[in-house]
């Protein structure tokens, strides 16, 4: 009960931030409202027993990546004038159907997944370790070693590009 | 009933006002040692040697008026100082202060919760503790504070790297993320981790020392620069907020450092039994020493060294803290792997 209460008021909260997010005409407080949207997703990572995961993302997401927004939100003036809401090239059709889709998608999830058995068992179910950051390594270690490592290269050649684009004469 | 709303809560309590008044009285300590260091006294006028002074600066700063400014960004304004000081007084909830202690018959642990992610989970509060730096100098729509924030959170961004990374080599070593974990590691490996990682309590006391924004590092707060630093727009009781954050925060990095590299709460060569005699001293009054010893250290490096300049700041972080911290962390995983 108490379980569920907690997830309604987050997932409110989460929505209602996420509103405010594209709602908000000042830039600075839209960006404010992501952090609190990013915090109430770590919350409801707490409340599915995922505290790696949460902690993670408050370090990642809250406190880094949302920061680096801000520097360029707050160094790049973006008190547009009010014509910018006219512009003539929005392609506000596409944007119509690409929602659609996405609706279209999340509700076909929904709806194949109330179809399948609740709980899928996870692949090395039987781990030698206990406690959530250990067999999260566990897994990323052995079961999906291969993702992590591509994931660790992708974000290597992210790295290196940036350094490429950012310095020309190397 | 009782274990699980009353003691923790009576814990919160205690933790917090303890804090405080810590801070307050922090304050009052750097004042005076800042003044012994230049042959001065220091504050003397309010009690004895001045024993009173944070009571008197409390009541200053409360009846002071407390001003925003016609053009600052009003609702920014007003969390900002808000922000700086929640991240520096939740992080105390998974500091171990001791062992379980037997009291008035009950089982009790010295710490609010050990949870395994704890050192995680003071990673990334304080990287939370950002933005009230950064949103003060944007809301206060003043040139000034706007550089110093800027300032700042370039320098917490570079230094929170190297830190981080000198954690990681520290949790290789302990096993676990929970702090309590790491403690009771280093009793069983029979050495602080301070010997075992020297380099890595050398660049995590750098980083503390810049993430604090202290002097060598005090940048964001250069006077003759910057006419303050970020708070140069607040007042009254926000102002003192922000000032408070900044000696919280140094609380916080000796408490974590105490815990991770001077082994907490365990008393000096915790295996030798010759030594058995000092248990007569409870484990929490070891963790308070060891933690203010760190504490001195900051006002001392304050009252000695002059400021970096911002350049040779940025190159420190980036070119020799984060190198070093990087070759320290695979050096621990070879050795981890090859002897342990």
């Amino acid at each position: 009960m108490a379980q569920a209460i907690a997830f309604y008021f987050i997932a409110a909260c989460i929505l209602g931030f996420a509103v405010l997010v594209v709602s908000t005409k000042d830039t600075v407080h839209s960006v404010l409202f992501l952090v609190m949207d990013f915090l109430f997703v770590a919350a409801l990572y707490v409340l599915l027993g995922a505290e790696f995961l949460a902690a993670i993302q408050v370090l990642v997401y809250a406190g880094g990546i949302v920061v680096l927004y801000l520097f360029v939100v707050m160094l790049v003036n973006l008190k547009r004038p009010p014509e910018a809401h006219s512009d003539p090239h929005r392609r506000t059709m596409l944007g119509f159907l690409l929602a659609a889709a996405v609706l279209v998608e999340v509700g076909a999830i929904a709806v194949y997944g109330h179809s399948q058995p609740a709980m899928v068992p996870v692949p090395g179910a039987a781990m030698p370790v206990t406690g959530n950051t250990a067999q999260i390594g566990w897994l990323l270690y052995t079961s999906y070693l291969i993702p992590f490592e591509i994931a660790s290269m992708l974000l290597l050649v992210a790295m290196i590009g940036a350094i490429v684009l950012a310095k020309r004469e190397l | 009933m009782i274990d699980t709303l009353v003691i923790p809560l009576l814990k919160i309590v205690i933790v917090l006002n303890a804090t405080l008044v810590s801070v307050t009285y922090m304050v009052l300590l750097e004042r005076k040692v800042i003044a012994w260091a230049q042959s001065r006294l220091g504050p003397m006028r309010v009690g004895p040697y001045g024993i009173l002074q944070p009571v008197a600066d409390a009541v200053k700063l409360m009846i002071k008026e407390d001003i925003t400014p016609v053009r600052a960004d009003r609702w920014v304004f007003t969390i900002a100082p808000i922000i700086s000081m929640v991240p520096a007084l939740i992080v105390y909830a998974v500091i171990p202060f001791g062992p379980e202690v037997k009291l008035f018959g009950r089982q009790v642990t010295l710490y609010i919760t050990d949870i395994n992610v704890g050192l995680l989970y003071i990673v990334s509060v304080a990287s939370v503790g950002v933005y009230g730096i950064i949103l003060a100098g944007y809301a206060s729509n003043s040139k000034y504070p706007l550089l110093a924030s800027l300032r700042a959170s370039a320098q917490l961004i570079s230094y929170e790297v190297a830190v981080t990374l000198t954690l990681v080599s520290v949790i290789m070593m302990a096993g676990s993320l929970s702090m309590v974990s790491i403690v009771r590691a280093q009793q069983s490996s029979h050495m602080w981790y301070a010997f075992v990682q020297p380099l890595a309590f050398l660049i995590f006391f750098i980083g503390g020392l810049a993430e604090t924004n202290r002097a060598p590092f005090d940048l964001p707060e250069a006077e003759q620069e910057l006419t303050g630093g970020f708070h140069t727009e607040y007042s009254g009781m926000r102002f003192a907020l922000f000032f408070l954050a900044e000696y919280a925060n140094m609380i916080v990095v000796s408490s974590v450092a105490t815990t991770l590299f001077l082994g907490g709460w365990l008393r000096p060569f915790p295996n030798v039994a010759f030594l058995s005699f000092l248990d007569f001293i409870p484990s929490w009054t070891w963790f308070l020493v060891k933690s203010f010893v760190f504490l001195y250290i900051f006002i001392w490096v304050r009252a000695t060294l002059p400021r970096y300049r911002y350049d040779q700041l940025m190159r420190l972080g980036w070119k020799v803290l984060i190198p070093l911290a990087i070759a320290n962390l695979v050096v621990t995983g070879i050795i981890k792997v090859m002897l342990l």
